[in-house]
């Protein structure tokens, strides 16, 4: 049975982060999705940027993800780890340098033949509202193609949605807020939610 | 971005606009096309005239026939922080897809039920005036949002936040931290017991004073309706002042972020009660009759 919408309501608007959430939302083990060294773990590790090109040092990420399986876990215990649960969510505050961490799993396609990826939100002082982003896995260029965001991208934004494979196995995707190589963000609810006005 | 606004001009020093020790920002250099000015420190009548100015072409474009908006303008020039840190591009429009259709899951492994008490952390009362702040999360259908996290996070009662960045010569409550957490009840309700912060000052321009607020985090049934947001208190004299609230140019979609103060809420000789709900957007995901009588999935999808 499909829930008819009966009501409709406007959405609250969201506000900025602002600058002091660091003892509030940060906890932890909060970017370890998984035991760092554990089998199969890689490290995903990033900078976000400002237009001048300047790391900033106050932005917080979350991500959220299918297991190396591509099932969607509904699995309590983000917050509270026991070590040997994985849930699909990390949260992690960069630090003075920009740099965002996280220990997880290479995400399984969650469709056979689908192009894997993580859910990426991002919030930061001076960011007025959060923005929603994905990050896929550079390998398997057809399903990659076949993916429906990225086929509706040029070139160039593409791929601002592709993570670089590093030596170690691990991941590195920087979020560029502004300007040059700016990431693509995305509006899910077509009302340009909070987008860029001119 | 208003066309007269020049990055170069405002490029000051975004990391450290509103925390630094000194009011920011004399421009680093004038734009080739305007006289060169003396340094001077950016005032509030600076400040409102700009917010005023984005305000009434607001009003203008409504009168002409443009849909109202619902959220900040990410692009907000007043707030100075937020210049080189919004998109230019327009944000790309998605369908959301498999993980993006579902949320993470909290429980009462992760959240204890005295962590929504905030006054009760330490060992003595915090100072201050003791509110109770309580309400519903619906999703754009009007569903409760049923078992999921609230987090917030607040000043204590003289403007001043713990946070270690928070430089305002106000006093420390060695009785209140200002963090809390609680998951929604089945019928999507949360409730907080805390103390009503005060307003602080900030680094924007000169005498920028931020309304009193409780900032809040919260999760919906799919990752798409993640918010964070900020609270307000009824009546407030420093909302026109306040680039952050202002940032929302729509006079109805501002009030959505102010609570009501409700005296069925209020507890006799004890604390003062706020009703504040909160929507987050639409459901993308076509619910099972389980889900849609508030019955939680188990395991795997």
């Amino acid at each position: 049975m499909t829930m008819s919408n009966s009501t409709k309501l406007v959405p609250t608007p969201g506000q900025t982060v602002g600058p002091f959430y660091g003892y509030a939302l940060p906890y932890d083990k909060d970017r370890e999705l998984l035991a760092p060294g554990s089998a199969g773990s890689i490290r995903l590790q990033g900078t976000v940027y400002d237009g001048a090109g300047h790391p900033i040092p106050d932005a917080i990420l979350e991500i959220w993800q299918p297991d190396a399986e591509g099932n969607i876990v509904h699995r309590t215990g983000s917050l509270v780890r026991d070590g040997y649960t994985f849930t699909g969510f990390g949260r992690s505050s960069v630090g003075n340098s920009g740099v965002y961490t996280f220990t997880t799993v290479n995400p399984g396609p969650t469709e056979p033949g689908a192009a894997p990826f993580i859910s990426v939100v991002i919030f930061a002082r001076g960011l007025m509202n959060r923005l929603f982003t994905r990050v896929y896995l550079p390998e398997n260029e057809e399903a990659l193609a076949k993916d429906p965001l990225l086929s509706s991208l040029d070139p160039e934004r593409r791929k601002t949605l592709i993570a670089r494979r590093d030596a170690d196995g691990g991941l590195t995707w920087d979020i560029r807020l502004q300007g040059e190589g700016e990431t693509v963000f995305l509006d899910f609810d077509g009302t340009g939610t909070g987008g860029a006005t001119k | 971005m208003p066309e007269d606004v020049n990055l170069a001009t405002y490029n000051a020093d975004a990391l450290t606009e509103d925390l630094s020790d000194a009011v920011p920002a004399t421009p680093a250099a004038a734009p080739a096309d305007v006289p060169v000015e003396a340094p001077r420190v950016e005032t509030q009548q600076d400040l409102s005239a700009e917010i005023k100015a984005l305000g009434d072409a607001y009003a203008k474009a409504l009168k002409d026939g443009t849909a109202p908006e619902t959220q900040p303008r990410l692009d907000f020039a007043p707030y100075r922080s937020s210049i080189l840190r919004h998109p230019t591009k327009s944000l790309h429009h998605a369908d959301p897809e498999t993980i993006e259709l579902y949320s993470p899951a909290f429980g009462h492994q992760d959240v204890h039920a005295l962590e929504s008490d905030l006054t009760i952390q330490h060992n003595g009362e915090p100072q201050g005036e003791r509110i109770i702040v309580a309400g519903r999360v619906l999703d754009g259908d009007g569903r409760p949002v049923a078992g999921q996290l609230v987090e917030i996070w607040q000043a204590n009662s003289s403007g001043r936040y713990i946070h270690k960045r928070d430089q305002h010569p106000a006093p420390l409550d060695p009785n209140f931290t200002g963090v809390g957490r609680c998951i929604t009840g089945p019928d999507g309700s949360y409730r907080f017991t805390t103390i009503k912060p005060g307003a602080y000052p900030w680094k924007n321009h000169l005498n920028a004073w931020r309304p009193a607020h409780i900032h809040f985090s919260l999760f919906g049934q799919e990752f798409t309706q993640r918010i964070v947001t900020q609270m307000y208190f009824p009546g407030d004299q420093l909302f026109p002042l306040d680039p952050i609230y202002q940032s929302i140019v729509d006079q109805d979609a501002r009030d959505r972020l102010v609570a009501n103060y409700d005296h069925d809420l209020t507890q006799p000789e004890w604390a003062l009660g706020y009703n504040w709900d909160i929507v987050l957007t639409g459901s993308k995901r076509t619910w099972t009759e389980n889900e849609a009588l508030g019955a939680e999935g188990d395991d795997h999808e």
